[in-house]
């Protein structure tokens, strides 16, 4: 769960025995993307390398011992106790080509490789240029930027970056089919029967105007689960409300596979993709935060 | 309301009083291009002018007609509350159904005279209030690059004050909610599924490129008939 991380130490916030994997999983990525592509990222910014490893347990500083790569750049050796922690781009936890047919590879790279990363590479170019700003964690970040309506320009870029990663954790391989447990329970409670509320989730995606996101909240003040639209860059958390699932209505998120056939994709997505096991854990996570009530708990 | 007068220009004619539900309502139909959808290549590739004239334009066509239908029907019962609450899916689709109407005419393959700079009064005006052509292009370009999500960028004259004026609107709003004197002279489309197909994410190639098939005749046209 990271939607009240926020990524640190240029490499993903999970903990040390999954960031090596998430690390592999990034050279696995960057393999598939064309080598140009692979040039420029390595040229620009080698925080997104490790220093070292033993730099991810414990936050030690890294020794004087850089590798071949990093003893060539000199930026590197000029200031060896001055680490700047930018936000990285979070690999999605999946193969790029591990949802087709549903989400084709080509639409992941795109969407991942070059819109997501886009957003990142934005944000750290605008907090490196803002103390202040650079010192929130992602989620004040997003809140103080949403300016309560009157967003700063800082806003869509890191709303976007939050926005992302949150809508990739949403998604999993041999995904769909129905929820589980507490989650099917309270969304019996709240919408009468999962079919209600599909049907909701996707009419709610289809009438949305122009660009946006579709989201599953759990609603703090009245403690039940609600679905909301938002416009652009805008997320609940702006509002307070805790996030469950999102839905990428934006154009880019189904062009190229679905062209203007809205009403596939959001049908897609509700059958094939939703990751159920998210939404159950960051349901599990909110419940710290909201009483959802007594647990039905069996009588003998 | 606005919508009578909207539709009564076009029922001027008895016929069209029979038309339909017989209920005096004009609805719309997918204006023609006056060219082919591969005309415009390199600058726009014929599947995309394909899909977002056959597709997209039609959807916002058949939803305007189902929404001022609605409308019709809510009017004449007296019912204010849905009548206000189509209003959205009337500025949305009966906006994308005018905007593209004019963003066909707006565009003209290069042997047809797309892309040749403005002569004339237009060209006049605009050395005047942007100093050049390609000024003028720069500032819609960046203009149209930093729309956030889907709009328009517009470059239009003041019917009132006689000045030209570069003006962005989100989704499919008409440009009359930016000014109600605006007349649109040449209007460019970006939201994504503009250019996704052959430019991805990259807006700023598609804006440089679509100039070349630019048609400033009608631009010019449209200018002299409201400044003459």
């Amino acid at each position: 769960m990271s939607w009240s991380c926020s990524n640190y130490l240029c490499l993903s916030s999970s903990s040390s025995s999954s960031l090596v994997n998430s690390n592999e999983l990034t050279r696995f990525n960057r393999r598939n993307l064309s080598c140009e592509y692979k040039e420029e990222r390595r040229k620009d910014n080698d925080l997104k390398r490790p220093i070292n490893i033993s730099a991810y347990n414990g936050l030690k500083s890294p020794s004087y011992k850089l590798d071949k790569a990093q003893r060539r750049k000199e930026h590197v050796l000029k200031k060896p106790n001055n680490i700047c922690a930018y936000y990285s781009l979070k690999p999605p936890s999946y193969k790029f080509d591990a949802l087709e047919p549903y989400m084709s590879k080509r639409t992941l790279e795109v969407h991942w490789g070059e819109h997501h990363r886009g957003y990142v590479e934005t944000l750290n170019k605008y907090l490196s240029k803002n103390d202040v700003l650079y010192g929130y964690t992602m989620d004040e970040l997003i809140r103080v930027t949403y300016n309560n309506g009157n967003p700063l320009p800082e806003f869509n870029v890191a709303a976007q970056v939050w926005n992302h990663d949150f809508f990739w954790e949403s998604m999993q391989p041999g995904g769909g089919n129905l929820p589980i447990l507490g989650l099917m329970d309270q969304i019996e409670k709240d919408f009468g029967s999962f079919a209600n509320f599909r049907q909701e989730f996707i009419e709610s995606a289809l009438t949305l105007f122009g660009s946006g996101w579709v989201w599953l909240v759990l609603k703090r003040n009245e403690k039940r689960l609600a679905i909301a639209t938002t416009t652009n860059a805008v997320t609940p958390l702006v509002w307070d409300d805790i996030p469950l699932l999102s839905l990428d209505m934006w154009e880019h998120a189904y062009y190229l596979d679905y062209k203007n056939d809205r009403a596939r994709y959001a049908n897609v997505f509700m059958d094939h993709l939703v990751s159920w096991n998210a939404v159950l854990g960051r349901m599990a996570r909110a419940q710290a935060f909201v009483n959802l009530g007594e647990p039905k708990i069996p009588v003998a | 309301m606005a919508l009578r007068t909207l539709a009564t220009p076009k029922t001027l004619g008895v016929l069209s009083r029979f038309q339909q539900q017989a209920r005096g309502l004009q609805t719309f139909t997918l204006p023609d291009l006056s060219y082919d959808y591969g005309a415009l290549e390199p600058a726009i590739s014929g599947e995309i002018m394909q899909l977002h004239h056959q597709k997209h334009h039609q959807t916002y066509i058949t939803n305007y007609n189902k929404a001022i239908e609605q409308l019709d029907d809510a009017i004449a019962k007296g019912d204010a509350s849905t009548a206000v609450k189509l209003q959205s899916a009337i500025k949305f689709n009966g906006g994308g159904h005018v905007n593209h109407s004019i963003f066909w005419k707006n565009l003209a393959p290069t042997s047809a005279g797309g892309g040749e700079p403005p002569h004339g009064s237009l060209g006049w005006a605009i050395d005047q209030s942007f100093t050049s052509v390609d000024k003028l292009i720069a500032k819609m370009n960046a203009e149209g690059a930093a729309v956030q999500g889907s709009g328009w960028v517009w470059l239009a004259v003041d019917k009132e004050l006689k000045r030209l004026v570069v003006e962005t609107t989100a989704n499919q709003d008409p440009l009359v909610t930016k000014g109600p004197n605006l007349v649109p002279l040449i209007g460019i489309d970006v939201w994504e599924h503009a250019y996704y197909l052959q430019y991805k994410n990259v807006r700023p190639d598609y804006l440089k490129n679509i100039w070349k098939v630019i048609n400033w005749k009608y631009a010019s046209e449209v200018y002299e008939k409201e400044c003459p």
